[in-house]
């Protein structure tokens, strides 16, 4: 059996689930072994690559680069994995929701909560266009498998790949598995 | 005069008074709860507890339903779990429910009954209400985003306290807890500042000023306590 | 006022009715008076002082005879040939005519014409199917008698029913003939009225703990449900605003049997008239000693009061009505107890609906029998319908239970309006759902509405034609009872505005079959989970609509997830601070 082809993408979060994920340490040699990462923040690879087999996806769906990579994603892999709070639920990301639309939250950021030179950045290409309100990632696109945390314990995310690698259901029941927060 | 029931299968007997949740408690079998607080009277608005009994066409909940002679109860049937997660999933859908940063995270009835149900995601539309924080009490906080009008507080400050400082405001998903006629909690001139509300609180809503993300640990054993101390001079927990 | 004197002031209400050869009977609904008729009454009085017609005929302000859509309504009965004193009882001696679309403008026509041909241009026919099709015993006075007059309402009988239980019958025979009519409730779930009545005269006041007010000597209560609150419903309202004494009647027949000495008719607050009716009548009966104490000569005391509702429409569920007359938040409560056991301040409380109260005093004089010959084997009696839609003639009507839908759309109604085709109609309001074309011949009574996923209701029926968007009604519906749900239970708190969001999606064509496999789930659960009625039959429209009209919603959804994605444009940013408070958001 070839390894399985392995991706992790960073959307709207803080990055904390990779850090999560990178707090496997050596495990993250048993994973190696495993699957091949063809897709990570941590890996150079400009485009996102046909034929993945687990796509673990941290972050939730905040601006338009976020929206084409979806669907991107969703297309190239066989499972889409929620990968932390803010990919299953919006959580920190979607804290900017009740506020209203992008233009609220464009101004709270760079307009009224700064002394100098306040300025919405508006020159195409610099800060990528919000969507109005910040969606989880299953509110997009179907997604197979769903990760709570904030982030997920290291625990919680070797026990899923565990079973994704030996090709089981990962059993998602009890506190260790299924907390939020 | 006892009564004989089942639960589950299971034969015990209670008082003819006691409710299924009180029966179903002494025989160590659990039914999740959630506007219940022991210590309060029950006003069965969660619907956790619901619980099938044979010969009812209705669901029933176990908090306000009295035991009788012969009942056969069911708690833990396939369709009351997936009522239960549905519940769960619509509260965490109708507020500002973020785990990551409450003040009640780990401490949280809302969150162990997302875990006891199996919610790993929630298939509704998350609601996003605009909702304050009122902070103008000197030692205690309201989150609204946090609240899920369970009115554990708006008992515990009438039923315990006496002071009945709180209430609830509007209707529907607008419904809001305020104090007096709405006004900023540190301005209410009925409020004791007596903390009851804050040890009812199951969720992240009410809070002791000063805590931060999972620091604020509700006491609500006390409230059961101080009844019991009170009505039936029981002092030991 | 005992009986004798009953009849004293019925005989010379009587005669004095007979010494004028016309009357003329303005409907003051509030229909009709929104449309002015009130002036009409004043300008058909004074045109008759004018022609020194006034001593031979006498104006009525009446409550509302039915065909709303043809309002204001002057209906004219006079005697022919002028035989005045023999007139008083035969009906063939009298001819009728009915006015429609009377304008104060037209009083002099109509009053030249009195003795004449009728005014052909605003005449339309009595003995179309509208009237003829009709039983009347609910509503067998509304058009007749001036709601204002206490004497007009013991003229035809009124009070007579009360007299005879208090002088001739025990409660329990009252209860009796009450189980033995059939009568079922008629604010909805059809329960049986005699059995609740048996249920709260059994009910010990002590068996629960009461907290009843200091003033109050009652311990048990009886409450006339006058909180009509689905939309385009107006049966009760009408029965209120043209025979008020007729619900003060019903509600001491139905205090004595179950042993009560105070009522409460709660009343939304929206229904002035209703109110200011009632408040009269009740003054009326208490000054002629049939409410108060010491009614008609006997022992038996029965006060009653008004409370006024304020607008929230869970408040016609009956523990949230009890909640309110309290003077606490309008919100339900489990049952049981209930009230019956445990209502109004912890007594036993009778809680019965406008209609069904007016049905007890013809029970009372008629017999258990004659009711029970009408209907059919389980639903006895008639029911008043609110009709209204896309159908000819909109408007109140009653009609024998066990009558077909067919029967009330095409020959009551007319047929649909505006030569469209039929597609269904919705009973129950809120809490009911759609029947469609292939149940029409289907008899009107409880079981069968049930049977096809509606309810009886209170009475609202609305038509719908064939340009109705099914999924549109249900959305309706369900934004209705989103904004009516009290919040204290979450499957209808919460559950209403998920289903709410979903029904519009599909609207906005941005729905898929995920959608719709989550509404149905919220549906089943919703229903079964909800502490009161309002919650369990929150999602009744949806599912009804599912039911049969369900390639609608199928039409709808894509299958594909599509979110509704709005993204801001950086083209569309100010660069100027200072215009940043004028901006718009660009969406909420």
């Amino acid at each position: 059996m070839g390894k399985l082809r392995f991706a992790t993408v960073w959307m709207g979060g803080c990055s904390g689930c990779h850090m999560s994920f990178l707090d496997l340490d050596e495990w993250l040699f048993d994973l190696a072994e495993a699957v091949e990462v063809v897709y990570s923040p941590v890996a150079d690879v400009k485009t996102f690559p046909e034929n993945v087999d687990v796509t673990l996806v941290e972050g939730a769906i905040a601006n338009q680069d976020h929206l084409e990579l979806i669907h991107a994603i969703r297309k190239h892999s066989r499972l889409v994995v929620s990968f932390g709070d803010c990919a299953v639920t919006g959580n920190v990301t979607a804290m900017r929701n009740p506020l209203g639309g992008a233009e609220v939250v464009l101004d709270r950021a760079y307009q009224d909560a700064q002394l100098l030179h306040p300025q919405v950045p508006h020159d195409d290409g610099i800060v990528p266009p919000l969507i109005d309100q910040v969606l989880p990632v299953h509110a997009v696109i179907p997604v197979d498998l769903y990760i709570p945390g904030c982030p997920p314990p290291a625990k919680r995310i070797r026990a899923v790949l565990q079973a994704l690698i030996e090709g089981k259901p990962p059993e998602m029941i009890g506190r260790e598995m299924l907390k939020f927060g | 005069m006892p009564r004989t029931l089942t639960i589950n299968g299971q034969e015990i007997s209670a008082r003819n008074d006691q409710t299924i949740l009180e029966a179903a408690r002494d025989a160590h079998i659990h039914i999740p709860v959630l506007c219940h607080l022991d210590g309060l009277t029950d006003v069965g608005a969660c619907r956790m507890c619901l619980v099938e009994v044979a010969g009812s066409n209705k669901l029933l909940p176990a908090c306000t339903t009295r035991v009788q002679e012969g009942m056969e109860v069911r708690t833990d049937t396939q369709r009351l779990r997936a009522y239960r997660r549905q519940i769960i999933e619509l509260l965490f859908a109708e507020r500002n429910h973020v785990c990551a940063v409450c003040v009640a995270n780990g401490h949280c009835e809302l969150q162990n009954l997302g875990i006891e149900v199996g919610m790993d995601h929630v298939r509704y539309d998350y609601i996003f209400p605009k909702l304050g924080v009122d902070l103008s009490h000197e030692r205690f906080g309201m989150d609204h985003n946090r609240c899920i009008l369970c009115t554990r507080c708006v008992r515990a400050c009438d039923q315990l306290e006496g002071a009945h400082t709180i209430d609830v405001m509007g209707r529907g998903a607008k419904s809001l807890i305020i104090r007096d006629m709405n006004v900023p909690w540190g301005e209410s001139t009925t409020c004791t500042s007596c903390g009851k509300c804050v040890m009812a609180c199951p969720t992240g809503a009410l809070f002791k000023q000063g805590s931060t993300v999972a620091e604020m640990v509700h006491d609500a054993e006390k409230l059961a306590f101080l009844k019991a101390a009170r009505e039936r001079k029981v002092w030991n927990v | 006022m005992n009986l004798e004197e009953l009849n004293a002031t019925a005989t010379s209400e009587r005669l004095a009715r007979t010494k004028k050869r016309h009357h003329l009977y303005v409907c003051v609904g509030t229909a009709c008076q929104a449309l002015n008729s009130e002036q009409i009454a004043k300008a058909l009085q004074a045109e008759l002082k004018q022609r020194g017609q006034a001593a031979d005929a006498e104006v009525k302000c009446v409550g509302c005879p039915g065909l709303c859509s043809l309002g204001p309504l002057v209906e004219i009965e006079s005697q022919v040939n002028g035989q005045a004193a023999a007139a008083e009882a035969k009906d063939d001696r009298r001819r009728s005519i009915l006015y429609q679309f009377v304008k104060p403008e037209d009083a002099g026509e109509i009053v030249a014409h009195l003795d004449g041909e009728p005014v052909k241009r605003l005449e339309t026919p009595l003995d179309q199917p509208f009237f003829t099709r009709q039983t009347k015993i609910v509503l067998e006075h509304c058009g007749k008698i001036d709601p204002e007059r206490i004497e007009d309402y013991i003229a035809v009988g009124g009070y007579q029913a009360l007299l005879k239980v208090l002088t001739e019958m025990t409660p329990q025979q009252v209860i009796d003939e009450i189980t033995r009519s059939g009568l079922r409730g008629r604010g909805g779930a059809g329960f049986p009225t005699g059995l609740k009545w048996g249920t709260v005269a059994k009910s010990d006041p002590n068996a629960y703990p009461t907290h009843v007010p200091e003033g109050i000597q009652s311990r048990k209560f009886v409450i006339c449900n006058g909180d009509e609150g689905d939309p385009g419903a107006f049966m009760d309202r009408s029965v209120m605003e043209g025979d008020p004494h007729r619900i003060l009647e019903g509600m001491a027949i139905a205090a004595y049997a179950v042993g009560a000495n105070q009522g409460f008719i709660y009343v939304r607050a929206e229904y002035p008239l209703a109110v200011k009716r009632l408040r009269t009548a009740i003054r009326q009966a208490q000054r002629a000693g049939l409410l108060g104490s010491g009614i008609g000569g006997t022992a038996f005391s029965f006060n009653v009061d008004i409370r006024l509702g304020a607008g929230a429409f869970v408040c016609g569920e009956e523990t949230a009505l009890i909640a309110s007359i309290e003077g606490g938040r309008g919100v339900p409560r489990p049952r049981p107890p209930f009230p019956a056991e445990s209502g109004l301040w912890g007594c036993p409380t009778l809680i019965n609906n406008v209609e069904t109260l007016a049905n007890v005093p013809p029970i009372i004089m008629k017999g258990a029998d004659w009711f029970a010959g009408i209907g059919t084997e389980k639903s006895k009696g008639t029911k008043v319908f609110a009709l209204t839609g896309q159908v000819k003639n909109t408007g109140l009507i009653e009609v024998p239970m066990g009558i077909s839908l067919r029967e009330i759309v095409f020959d009551i109604g007319g047929g649909i309006s505006g030569g469209r085709q039929f597609k269904a109609v919705q009973t129950g309001g809120p809490s009911g759902g759609c029947i469609p074309a292939q149940f029409l011949d289907m008899p009107v009574d409880y079981e069968s509405l049930a049977k096809v996923g509606s309810i009886m209701g209170s009475g609202g029926m609305i038509v719908m034609d064939d340009s109705t968007d099914m999924v549109e009604v249900a959305r309706f519906f369900m934004e209705f009872c989103m904004d009516e749900s009290c919040g204290k239970c979450i499957p209808c708190r919460a559950g209403t505005v998920q289903m709410h969001r979903i029904l519009t999606r599909i609207q906005e064509g941005r729905a898929t079959r995920r959608d719709l496999h989550i509404l149905e789930e919220l549906c089943d659960m919703v229903k079964h989970t909800s502490l009161c009625g309002l919650g369990q039959s929150a999602p009744n429209p949806v599912i009804s609509t599912l039911r049969y009209f369900r390639e609608e919603y199928e039409r709808k959804v894509n299958g594909e997830q599509k979110p509704e994605v709005r993204i801001q444009k950086p083209e569309s940013r100010s660069q100027n601070p200072e215009a940043r408070s004028q901006r718009p958001a660009i969406s909420s």
